[in-house]
């Protein structure tokens, strides 16, 4: 079975990369990192420690252990998502029970932006590559390579200013009011909040998007193939919706695929701009308190959240794609 | 029986060439000026590859002004005793900032930085990228291995993740983050060249090259490479554009060099100092909109050079 | 009754560099059951007819001139017509059968699809009249569950055949087929559409630059260059006895095994077809023609007669008007 072996590979060189990531969080976060990050943990949480209680601490998280041996611990930890105690930031808490909680919340936006723009993007560009040179195209190829240039912080920055700061259509941050409320009126608080943030995400990579699926379209009518359906008597609609589209998603795929490490990248300033309680917000508190429990988590969450998008886009692919389904 | 055809084929006959007097090396700049020119031409008729240029070209002569005028008059680090957070006004073009400095003056400082840094560490990105790719792609399957899943490796990371563990590990220093925005973006670069670098190899030159004896680095200097320069350019082109947004994006983390501003920076300030809630648009305005100009114009250079050098047949 | 009958064709293509007549009037007529060879260099226009006659070029390319399928005028078809004539009054067998198949689909749906559309079956007997072309062509009637990237070049390219007949089109035309294959798998092609020709009745338009081809299949030979023909007559005499130089030079440059003529060099021609936008004047061969004279930059040929059932455009043949009444 073709397909089969096809995902056994692509999910083979997942793991490939996966263990050289964590390798590479090995180098940062074990061998190069500054400081002691034991004292650094005592003095956060203002326990009076000795000498003895610290290299005792220090033996119970496994870093008075020769490097090599670390590092297998270390694989180990890491695929078990034990990311130790934070060191700064909650020197009482455990780094996977501070993430848990902020994950729904970055997923759901994430998840939520990004089917969203992939959607718009691709049926837009597929009308806009479909129908070229139209006003319409023009006003949307403009759009889509400002929303491109534009950071999405920039973006986030705007809306507050125009709907909620002068609008007040929407509050200005955060997950949900200060007061709870309860029921249905928490959901309807809840997607109150999460508008806007939704919408920066979006709009800022529903551009890529479109200018691909575009191209891609373009690349494609020009092929004989399309002539052939055309010469054959099928009509415009079923030629784009049969023969060109299905051919045109599949580059489209691959570079939307490419793009998910730049979405990442883009929440974490998203959240800044809203205070969105999630994962980035909680890397920037990290960053500026220099706690590097908390920063190894998210790395490596980040990455594994990648991949595995990645996979999914693999296996979308596959079903779209019979040349490597058989092979 | 065959008949003798009604008639027989014109003899071909060599071209006779004037005397030459121009050196090899002399004819191959003169063959460059005109591959140039050729070039030239072809982008003058692209609208948005002229716009793009045009802003670029502003905006480089802005950073170029910023280099003389940082004394003087301009000079951001003087606080005056200027209003604070003032709306724009004759004296005041762009308003004023916190300390009363001026928004206009931060912003044509920011100018160089924002572009010094951009065009830098797309230049590192470059390199790498270009080298790994030409390594990979030229020499034998393990070597290609090797570097393809490595390769991936920075291809799928999240780069910012990366960028914030390394800038908290070896700090906010204005040229490590170009070292930073350089290595963690040469991925996309390596991919290109290496497939380039493979559809050269397979050409018949390269191998008539090779049967006479010819070096490695013979070929890849003098055939593989120039094949490369032009989508190498133009990816250069878009490569500086990402660069810039990814160091506005450091800096609005508050990860920018704290003594050269770049317009990351300043947007950063802006916002820490409350600039949103207090409406003080101009102060996050500026610099936001120079940033999406000058993204904005590499990118539009970028997609006509892309144009030019990878001309694909489409209908209509 | 002629299947196919063109009169004064002209196609212009609309570039940002200005207008580029591919095809500058050319007349040729097909009858049931026969074979028209149409040769010529790269660029002289050949492909052209073939896309004006199911007007599949793009809305800017201007075509004029008389186009008649089957008696019906195609050019001024509306859009429900044409799309009802396509395949089933002429279907093409493209070249380079590489590209020509939509890689994601099954080659036994791409066939299907041709007769579906015009609602000549339901799906099922459409997928069985898939495998019944499948075996005419010679392959086996369950690779119609295949994808084209799944068969060699030879095969594509009867699956091109096998859906070209789909329809029952009393017109095919076959638009470089054997271009991109090699020499034994070719060989294969051609005989399968001879025999296929021949057993169905059809009138073909068989478009290449290999001239040594078109002999063995054609009933006649129209010969284009720079966008005009500029000789025809029965397949095998304009082969054998060229009366266009140009005729003579492509001839000469496909030798056959045997021939004596080429048993110590084999014949080219020098230099390249013109830029349809740089024509020479007069008549457009001359800048290589080795018989060319003076009045060749100035008088622009027409077919004229050049033997029984043979009409050529060179002022050396013999039904060519005296020089002195054409320069006057």
């Amino acid at each position: 079975m073709g397909t089969a072996k096809y995902l056994l590979g692509k999910l083979g060189q997942l793991f490939i990369t996966l263990v050289l990531v964590l390798s590479l969080a090995f180098l940062l976060f074990r061998v190069w990192q500054p400081g002691d990050p034991v004292a650094t943990w005592a003095k956060a949480s203002g326990a009076k420690l000795n000498a003895e209680q610290l290299d005792q601490i220090r033996h119970e998280w496994g870093l008075d252990v020769p490097l090599p041996r670390q590092y297998v611990s270390y694989m180990g930890q890491m695929l078990t998502f034990n990311f130790g105690t934070s060191t700064i930031l909650n020197p009482q808490e455990s780094v996977s029970s501070m993430f848990w909680s902020r994950m729904a919340k970055s997923a759901i936006l994430i998840v939520t932006s990004t089917f969203a723009a992939i959607a718009i993007g691709v049926l837009l560009g597929i009308y806009g590559g479909w129908k070229r040179q139209g006003k319409v195209d023009q006003a949307s190829m403009g759009s889509s390579m400002v929303l491109y240039a534009m950071p999405e912080f920039v973006l986030g920055m705007i809306f507050i200013l125009i709907f909620a700061a002068t609008l007040h259509l929407f509050p200005v941050s955060l997950y949900e009011s200060p007061i709870p409320k309860t029921g249905v009126a928490h959901w309807t608080d809840v997607i109150n909040h999460m508008a806007l943030p939704w919408l920066t995400l979006t709009l800022a990579y529903v551009g890529e998007f479109y200018l691909v699926m575009r191209s891609s379209l373009l690349d494609v009518l020009g092929e004989e193939y399309i002539a052939l359906a055309r010469a054959k008597g099928v009509r415009e609609k079923y030629v784009l919706r049969k023969h060109a589209v299905p051919n045109a998603l599949l580059p489209t795929i691959t570079l939307v695929a490419l793009s998910f490490g730049f979405i990442l990248s883009g929440v974490i300033t998203v959240e800044l701009v809203f205070s969105y309680p999630g994962v980035g917000k909680l890397s920037v508190d990290a960053l500026r308190q220099r706690d590097f429990a908390v920063l190894q988590a998210t790395f490596v969450i980040s990455v594994i959240a990648v991949l595995l998008a990645n996979f999914i886009a693999d296996l979308t692919y596959a079903y779209l794609d019979p040349r490597v389904r058989r092979a | 029986m065959k008949t003798e055809p009604a008639i027989t084929a014109p003899e071909i006959q060599a071209p006779v060439l004037p005397p030459n007097k121009l050196t090899p090396r002399q004819l191959r700049w003169a063959r460059r000026r005109r591959t140039l020119g050729r070039f030239w031409q072809q982008f003058r008729q692209s609208k948005m590859g002229m716009i793009g240029l045009a802003i670029l070209i502003f905006y480089a002569g802005v950073a170029i002004f910023s280099i003389f005028a940082s004394k003087g008059a301009l000079d951001p680090t003087i606080t005056t005793n200027g209003p604070r957070l003032a709306g724009p006004s004759l004296h005041y073009p762009l308003g004023t900032q916190i300390d009363g400095i001026s928004v206009l003056s931060l912003t044509i400082e920011g100018a160089r930085i924002s572009l010094f840094v951009g065009l830098s560490a797309a230049l590192i990105s470059m390199l790498l990228g270009t080298l790994i790719g030409m390594w990979a792609g030229y020499k034998s399957s393990v070597h290609d291995a090797i570097l393809m899943r490595i390769t991936d490796v920075f291809l799928v990371l999240p780069w910012l993740a990366l960028a914030i563990v390394l800038a908290a590990m070896f700090g906010q220093n204005f040229w490590i983050i170009i070292i930073i925005i350089g290595l963690t973006s040469w991925a996309g670069t390596a991919r290109l060249v290496r497939a380039q670098v493979l559809s050269v190899k397979e050409r018949t030159y390269i191998e008539r090259s090779r049967a006479l004896g010819a070096s490695d680095a013979h070929v890849v200097i003098k055939h593989i490479t120039p094949n490369l320069m032009p989508i190498i350019f133009a990816n250069t082109i878009l490569t500086i554009a990402i660069a810039i947004l990814s160091e506005s994006q450091l800096s609005f983390l508050g990860l920018g060099d704290p003594n050269a501003k770049s317009w990351g920076t300043l947007i950063e300030e802006a916002f820490n100092h409350g600039a949103l809630t207090l409406h003080a648009w101009w102060w996050l305005m500026a610099p936001s909109i120079s940033i999406v100009l000058v993204v904005l114009g590499f990118t539009m250079v970028g997609f006509a050079m892309d144009e030019i050098v990878n001309p694909r047949i489409r209908e209509r | 009754m002629s299947v196919l009958n063109v009169e004064d064709l002209r196609v212009t293509y609309t570039t940002k560099g200005g207008d580029v007549p591919a095809v500058r009037g050319v007349s040729f007529s097909i009858d049931r059951g026969e074979v028209l060879g149409l040769a010529g260099e790269s660029g002289c226009g050949k492909s052209t007819i073939a896309g004006a006659i199911l007007r599949l070029h793009s809305p800017g390319t201007r075509i004029e001139g008389k186009l008649e399928l089957e008696g019906e005028d195609v050019l001024s078809l509306k859009p429900g017509r044409l799309r009802a004539v396509r395949w089933t009054g002429a279907s093409i067998v493209f070249q380079g059968a590489l590209h020509a198949l939509n890689p994601v689909q099954k080659i036994g749906d791409q066939i299907q699809e041709a007769i579906q559309v015009h609602g000549m079956a339901t799906e099922k007997e459409a997928a069985v009249r898939a495998g019944a072309l499948l075996e005419q062509v010679g392959l086996p009637p369950r690779r119609k569950n295949d994808y084209p990237h799944e068969l060699s070049g030879g095969q594509k390219q009867r699956v091109m055949i096998a859906m070209a007949l789909a329809c029952s089109p009393t017109l095919v035309i076959a638009d470089e087929p054997t271009t991109a294959l090699d020499v034994m798998v070719q060989a294969q092609v051609l005989q399968l559409l001879r025999s296929l020709q021949h057993d169905l009745g059809l009138a073909m338009l068989f478009i290449t630059h290999d001239l040594s081809v078109l002999v063995d299949v054609s009933d006649r030979l129209a010969i284009m260059y720079a966008g005009k023909i500029v000789e025809e007559g029965k397949a095998n005499e304009v082969f054998h006895a060229p009366q266009h130089p140009y005729t003579a030079a492509l001839a000469a440059a496909f030798p056959e095994i045997g021939d004596t003529r080429f048993r110590h060099k084999p014949a080219g021609l020098g230099g390249d077809p013109p830029d349809p936008q740089l024509i020479p004047s007069g008549c457009p061969f001359h800048p290589r023609c080795a018989r060319a004279i003076d009045a060749c930059r100035t008088v622009v040929p027409e077919l004229w007669d050049a033997g029984a059932d043979r009409r050529a455009a060179c002022v050396h043949v013999a039904g060519a008007p005296s020089l002195d009444s054409v320069m006057s």
